[in-house]
């Protein structure tokens, strides 16, 4: 009697056991659902404002059509708009920005993972951390008020001394101009450049050091030819994402590009870019032609930085060699 | 590995929860009382701080009506008003002809308060008021006059000693009602500026840097040398900036100040058309300030919801009377009498 019912136990706790394995493998359905859901949310997300940037662009791309990239007059009297100006002022601004950021940024990322001592690299990379949490208006403001005077009255007038017959450092001294808001970004993106470069090389598998400096290379050479290499892959994300942040960069940039929709050689002269007019002018856009270019603009931006984002992810496949790590 | 993936689920799942939860408990908190009424507006920034003051102050007066004001704008607040998402709009400018037409209803223009608009300037050594005339600040916009020592300034600034300096424009980025009054004065002084570059919140300008708001025209014309650029009233009273005199209509240089701005709207007054909607910039009178404007309520005539339109008629009769007495303190300039009297006359419009 008592063994029937022991084993009646039994049959009862083995069903329960297998009925909460089979309901783990449920929960592994759930998540498997759940992470898909997120992921399908992002896409779904980007098509719908596509979308909406398309479909509330239609005047300006009926009125203007593919002269809308070329066009280089703004003026909301006439309605007349093109979009010229702009993309000039994103592009040149942001790659002034990179070709001042990740020199800067690489290298203190290689001397954080590599160089310093474990306790020094710690706290600068918090405070690296920090500096990638600061709001852009923030960096506008010290912008405005710190570095476009030092510009103005020592980098620049240096600048036109020393490089004058460069068309680059020509024209009038104002401060405000695309070399201030190229630094000011370039300011702005190093964070990001170091903190991620760094734990891509921090990521690097110690054998490949030890291997390196067994084969007689001194630190430097281990570093440059064998580190280095190998997290260059995530090296150039980590140039991506700061490079994404300096396309659509807003507030920072406004304060100091002198906000002039005119193309000109020179960085000393006034520029403007798309984010920052989109910006500037959407609260008070009246009328529909004007307040859709605004949005063609935005179309515009989006367009561009899938661009640039193709160009940069071709150069790496073409670049990236047998053995080097994705991160 | 399973164990963990069904942690995970039932974590994401308890976190789906709690935000749905806190979704749920904070909307009532933000709505008002169940008996207030709640009028939603929105329109100009300029006017926010005196809206914001008169809203609160009605609302004290009247604890069951509620005005929620959102200054995105004024742009953003005829566009908000043609979908009726809003019971009234603010602009600063008055509508024109065609953008009436983009309406269902009937919009009726209230001038609010008054604002005005002056040139700021720094050169060096240069610490006097200057005078200036629109042909003058006209050609400096257009990028004709291009030193401070031209003949054109010095001649109206006989006792000021100027340097052979470049002059530096500085204009408005953003779009905003400071830069529509400035270039609706100057294009009815230059019809250059008028063919060339026009009037609108924002314009293609000829020449200049753009500064981010009154504080980032202030900031830049205190930081550049030989620069000069122009702010609203408001901004330059309360931050002390030093500014020019400008020529009226009569021939005299006025310095703007609350006075002589409501000067310029008593002006206008007779001549003004029934719905208010008029520059009033180079305005007749010895003692107006030529560069100012109205701002506006935009009320829609014909309110259907009994409720509504009482409180509306209600608040602008004490927003015109009682009101009008807090202007001064926040350094706007009051409507003068008689057009305050006509705007009276006007409420009973809205049915």
């Amino acid at each position: 009697m008592a063994n029937a019912t022991v084993k009646a136990d039994r049959a009862r706790f083995s069903r329960r056991l297998r009925q909460f394995v089979r309901q783990l493998r449920h929960g592994d359905e759930v998540a498997h659902l759940i992470t898909l859901l997120a992921a399908a949310s992002i896409i779904v997300v980007t098509v719908m404002l596509v979308y909406q940037l398309y479909v509330n662009s239609s005047e300006p791309r009926h009125k203007f059509g593919f002269g809308f990239f070329l066009g280089k007059t703004w003026n909301p009297v006439s309605g007349d708009f093109g979009a010229l100006p702009f993309i000039y002022g994103t592009v040149v601004s942001s790659a002034l920005a990179l070709l001042l950021a990740v020199p800067l940024g690489v290298g203190a990322a290689i001397f954080l993972s590599e160089l310093a001592p474990a306790r020094i690299s710690n706290y600068l990379t918090f405070v690296i951390e920090l500096l990638a949490a600061i709001p852009s208006v923030i960096y506008g403001l010290l912008g405005i008020f710190i570095l476009v005077p030092v510009l103005r009255t020592v980098v620049m007038p240096f600048l036109q001394h020393t490089l004058g017959f460069l068309p680059l450092f020509q024209g009038p001294i104002y401060g405000v101009s695309m070399l201030a808001g190229g630094v000011v970004l370039a300011i702005m993106i190093v964070p990001f450049i170091i903190s991620v470069s760094r734990e891509v090389l921090l990521a690097v598998p110690v054998e490949q050091r030890e291997a390196a400096l067994g084969l007689g290379a001194t630190k430097w050479e281990s570093t440059w030819q064998v580190v280095v290499p190998f997290a260059r892959a995530g090296i150039m994300a980590s140039i991506f994402l700061a490079l994404a942040r300096a396309l659509g960069e807003t507030m920072a940039v406004t304060m100091v590009i002198g906000n002039d929709p005119k193309i000109s050689v020179s960085l000393f002269a006034p520029a403007y870019s798309i984010a920052a007019v989109i910006a500037n002018e959407f609260t008070e856009a009246t009328g529909n032609l004007y307040l859709q270019a605004l949005i063609e603009l935005g179309l515009v931006l989006f367009l561009l930085t899938i661009v640039i984002n193709g160009l940069a992810r071709l150069a790496i496949i073409a670049t990236t060699q047998k053995g080097t790590q994705t991160q | 590995m399973k164990l963990k993936t069904s942690i995970t689920s039932i974590a994401v799942g308890a976190v789906l929860i709690a935000v749905g939860l806190c979704a749920l408990v904070e909307s009532p908190s933000a709505a008002p009382a169940p008996s207030a009424l709640l009028l939603n507006a929105a329109g100009a920034t300029f006017p926010y701080p005196i809206y914001s003051k008169w809203f609160t102050e009605y609302n004290r007066l009247h604890p069951d009506i509620q005005i929620n004001y959102q200054s995105i704008g004024s742009g953003g607040g005829i566009r908000q008003l043609q979908a009726g998402t809003v019971d009234f709009g603010a602009s600063d400018m008055p509508l024109t002809d065609k953008m009436l037409g983009d309406f269902k209803v009937r919009v009726l223009h209230f001038p609010t308060v008054l604002g005005a608009v002056m040139p700021t300037y720094n050169i060096e050594g240069v610490n006097q008021e200057l005078n200036f005339t629109g042909e003058l600040l006209a050609n400096i916009f257009l990028g004709k006059i291009t030193k401070w020592n031209d003949p054109a300034i010095v001649d109206l600034n006989k006792d000021v000693h100027f340097p052979a300096q470049d002059i530096v424009v500085v204009h408005r980025s953003d779009g905003s009602g400071t830069t529509f009054v400035w270039t609706d004065y100057l294009s009815k002084i230059s019809t250059e500026w008028d063919t060339k570059v026009g009037k609108n919140t924002s314009v293609n300008w000829p020449v200049g840097l753009g500064g981010k708001g009154n504080e980032g025209v202030a900031g830049l014309v205190k930081q550049t040398p030989g620069a000069i650029g122009y702010v609203e009233l408001i901004y330059a009273i309360q931050n002390h900036l030093s500014y020019g005199r400008v020529k009226n209509q009569s021939g005299d240089f006025i310095k703007a100040d609350l006075e002589s701005v409501t000067a310029a709207a008593s002006g206008v007054s007779k001549s003004m058309p029934a719905d208010f909607r008029v520059s009033i910039t180079n305005a007749p009178g010895k003692t107006a300030y030529p560069i100012c404007s109205f701002t506006y309520l935009l009320i829609p005539a014909q309110i259907d919801d009994a409720v509504k339109k009482h409180a509306v008629k209600d608040f602008l009769h004490w927003m015109l009377t009682a009101g009008q007495n807090d202007a001064e303190g926040l350094s706007y300039a009051k409507l003068p009498k008689e057009v305050m009297t006509r705007e009276l006359k006007a409420i009973s419009q809205i049915k």
